[in-house]
């Protein structure tokens, strides 16, 4: 296929033809898919590993917050029945039969709870009305159930509370975001706030967002000196530092909460130092720890490395060349540090800030030991929903929306780098 | 006048080891000065003080008239091209080379016709809206060397400005980097351990090993009259061998050799008779069947070798009882006739032999 002249010389690819060429891009073909399979075979046990352990639970989270399961299972002759009422006036006599049948079988088989929980939520006092109305079916009525309950019970005779069934007893809702989110859906469908008694969850998100920012804020200021300096050191000494810096993660969380009691609380070591040196007054103790103060403190304290160990890595990757090219075309010390460290510094400085932030809005242990009732964050009162109440929809409805912000605020920071993403160094 | 004076300048890092050791210099105002050296020679311990950013542990240095080593950074008015270049990656090009004028609060008005002026000097007009990061290496050199220019300092160092560079376009910027000097009238001190390179370009070369300036002087004088051994090993080629110095005449002496073979020799060291000393002769000095004729040495060697450079040959010969020179030959006709094992005669004039002190070896790891 060599010809004699130079300009007759043709990339190899080019003088493939015709069967040879297909030949040839089948082997190619399957010499890629064997690499591909290795590559998957490599990742396989990480991907089922994660799959199991946190896609799963996740979808489950998630499934959780929308479903409507339970109540709509154990009320399966009634809602039913009721997909043919039109909402106006009280259901048939059919209806309030299946209902019958339902709450008996449901109290044979011990599921009332599921009922009774779900009703509750949205309809006061509907633990004691079943309870009530659950006592008179053992006997068959004489004038058909309908009478019967509505005899024993008004509530029986509204159409709201019919409504309301019929909506819980639907396969998905929407009531656990709206009650994540502080609101309800009232009788007639429409959504409105809850009462201020109720609201609890968006002062909470807003607590969990403002806490967050100052923590990462908080980070940073205290951070960007030490990483700078630590960037700067001889290797030897900057390790040595680095252990010191990464010191709260090898200790155990009773030492470290122990700790910051003895530092922070009334008769503490802070506080008994401030006293002494006369800058606050005995009677004035600041109240730095079981409250929104003692959450920042600790915060803080804990997710400081994430922010030096990123902001270091950026740093030590720029060489001192820079800051001394600015001096020696006339900067001042003050300009080349902000006109040409800090800038080079930035994707340091965001990623640390991501970090820190992602991190404080999950964070559960450090709000619920030192953070009392004002430093409580949206984390402890999904594990409340999670552990205690047992309302897992709700549970579920929070940590979406938790995961939600989360997911915008990585979208923000990647718009902000330009798409670069993390870098760690 | 003197542009820059180290005066008795000594550094330590470590308070052990002197950087630079006991350093005299003047660079005269619009001299191009070259300080070459081995890798770890001091050569930019000794820029770093001069910009500022290192301080002597003892000596002076000069800026004109006045002392700079109370003067911070900022203000020495240097202008310096670092070996990565050091380019702003945040800024434009033209960003960055209005940085140094806007930290200087020069008007926006007046900035941006220096700075047009400054990229047309290096051919890059066209480039001013890209990042550094959107050039090409050498690209990037020209824009260091307008940054270091623009704010027309009052003398400008170079930090082996052309490391980084291909061998093709180093010479290119090596010619660009000359003809700006010469048209600006530039001070320029650059470091470098390109020794082709120091020599092409200087106007002074300083030769430097462990902290001390071994030879300060012009690059034809560096390469013909080397001071001592370790400048006649690290500048260029030389055949190398030691004697002892016999007799000491006027200018010249007379060395004995370990086959007990003389040879007559340009003496450079001041070490006495019976003193050990090292020889120098340059590969291209060296004549096969030279001419007899007055104050030259003629010897016989063994062919061992031939190599085909090209335009030349290096024919390697053992002489002198063992020891292998070099002798490049200019490649005049296709083949010389030379086999090895043959017997040749060959020669050099004796002025050409230079006997330099003994303690070659001592270059730093080069
Ligand atoms: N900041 C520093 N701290 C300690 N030692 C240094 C420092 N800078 C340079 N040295 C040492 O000083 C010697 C001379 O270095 P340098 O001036 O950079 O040489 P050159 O530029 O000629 O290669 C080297 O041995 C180097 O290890
Ligand atoms: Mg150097």
């Amino acid at each position: 296929m060599m010809s004699g002249t130079i300009a007759n010389v043709r990339p190899p690819a080019a003088q493939l033809d015709g069967a040879k060429r297909r030949q040839v891009l089948r082997q190619y073909r399957r010499s890629q898919r064997r690499d591909s399979l290795r590559a998957l075979a490599l990742v396989a046990p990480l991907c089922v590993f994660l799959a199991v352990m946190f896609g799963w639970p996740l979808a489950t989270m998630l499934t959780r917050a929308v479903s409507n399961d339970d109540f709509g299972a154990v009320l399966h002759r009634t809602s039913a029945s009721l997909a043919e009422w039109d909402g106006t006036g009280t259901p048939s006599e059919r209806v309030y039969a299946d209902f019958a049948a339902d709450l008996r079988q449901a109290r044979d088989e011990q599921t009332m709870g599921q009922v009774t929980s779900a009703l509750n939520f949205e309809w006061t006092g509907a633990r004691s009305l079943l309870m009530r109305t659950v006592r008179q079916l053992s006997s068959e009525p004489e004038n058909g159930w309908k009478e019967k309950l509505i005899e024993t019970a008004p509530d029986w005779g509204n159409p709201d509370l019919w409504i309301l069934i019929k909506r819980l007893a639907q396969p998905y809702t929407s009531r656990h975001f709206l009650a994540a989110l502080d609101l309800e859906q009232a009788a007639d469908g429409s959504i409105q706030g809850v009462g201020p008694e109720k609201a609890i969850y968006v002062t909470l998100f807003w607590r969990t967002l403002w806490v967050s920012a100052a923590v990462a804020g908080l980070c940073l200021v205290l951070g960007y000196p030490l990483a700078t300096l630590l960037a700067r050191l001889p290797l030897k000494t900057s390790n040595l530092l680095m252990m010191l810096v990464l010191l709260p993660f090898w200790t155990s969380l009773l030492v470290r909460t122990t700790s910051w009691m003895v530092l922070l609380q009334d008769n503490g070591v802070i506080n008994s130092m401030l006293v002494w040196l006369g800058l606050v007054s005995d009677g004035n103790r600041l109240s730095l720890i079981f409250n929104v103060t003692g959450t920042l403190i600790a915060m803080t304290h804990v997710l400081l490395p994430f922010m030096i160990l990123p902001l270091y890595s950026v740093m030590k990757s720029i060489p001192p060349s820079y800051v001394r090219a600015a001096l020696s075309l006339g900067a001042s010390p003050v300009t080349a540090f902000w006109q040409v460290y800090l800038p080079q510094t930035i994707p340091g400085v965001l990623a640390g800030t991501l970090m820190v932030f992602v991190l404080a809005v999950g964070y559960y242990i450090t709000p619920a030991l030192v953070g009392g009732q004002s430093g409580q964050l949206i984390s402890n009162i999904i594990a409340y929903h999670m552990q205690q109440s047992l309302n897992w929809g709700l549970a579920g409805a929070l940590g979406s929306l938790l995961l939600v912000g989360v997911l915008l605020v990585y979208w923000l920071f990647n718009r902000l780098t330009g798409g670069q993403g993390l870098r760690m160094g | 006048m003197a542009a820059v004076t180290f005066e008795n300048v000594s550094k330590t890092y470590d308070g052990k080891v002197s950087v630079v050791d006991n350093l005299n210099l003047r660079v005269k105002e619009g001299e191009f000065l070259s300080m070459l050296g081995p890798s770890g020679s001091g050569k930019t311990t000794c820029l770093m003080m001069l910009a500022g950013f290192e301080t002597a542990t003892s000596g002076e240095i000069y800026l004109g008239e006045r002392p700079i080593s109370r003067v911070a950074p900022q203000r020495r008015n240097i202008g310096m091209v670092f070996q990565n270049y050091a380019l702003f990656p945040h800024m434009t090009v033209a960003e960055n080379l209005a940085f140094p004028l806007r930290v200087r609060n020069i008007s926006k008005a007046d900035i941006a016709p220096k700075v047009k002026r400054a990229l047309e000097m290096v051919e890059l007009a066209h480039l001013g809206d890209r990042l550094p990061a959107q050039l090409s290496g050498g690209q990037q050199q020209r824009v260091a060397v307008a940054r270091a220019l623009v704010f027309d300092p009052n003398l400008v160092l170079m930090d082996e400005p052309l490391g980084a560079l291909d061998k093709q376009l180093r010479e290119q910027m090596q010619y660009e980097i000359k003809r700006i000097h010469d048209r600006l009238g530039l001070t320029v001190v650059y470091v470098t351990h390109d020794q082709s390179e120091a020599l092409t370009m200087s106007d002074t070369v300083a030769i430097f090993n462990f902290g001390k300036i071994q030879q300060l002087a012009t690059p034809d004088e560096i390469y013909e009259t080397p001071c001592n051994s370790f400048v006649a090993q690290f500048i260029g080629e030389n055949n190398m061998f030691s004697g002892t110095i016999c007799e000491r005449g006027d200018g010249v002496c007379k060395v004995r050799l370990a086959n007990g073979d003389q040879v007559h020799a340009l003496t450079v060291t001041d070490a006495p008779v019976g003193a050990t000393t090292l020889l120098s002769l340059r590969p291209e000095r060296i004549r096969i069947d030279p001419p007899a004729a007055d104050g030259w040495t003629i010897t016989t060697g063994e062919v061992i070798e031939q190599i085909y450079v090209g335009d030349h040959l290096r024919v390697l010969v053992r002489v002198f009882g063992g020891h292998e020179f070099v002798v490049k030959v200019q490649n005049r006709s296709a083949g010389n006739g030379l086999t090895p094992g043959q017997k040749i005669r060959l020669g050099w004039r004796a002025s050409d032999c230079r006997a330099l002190d003994a303690a070659a070896g001592q270059a730093g790891a080069a």
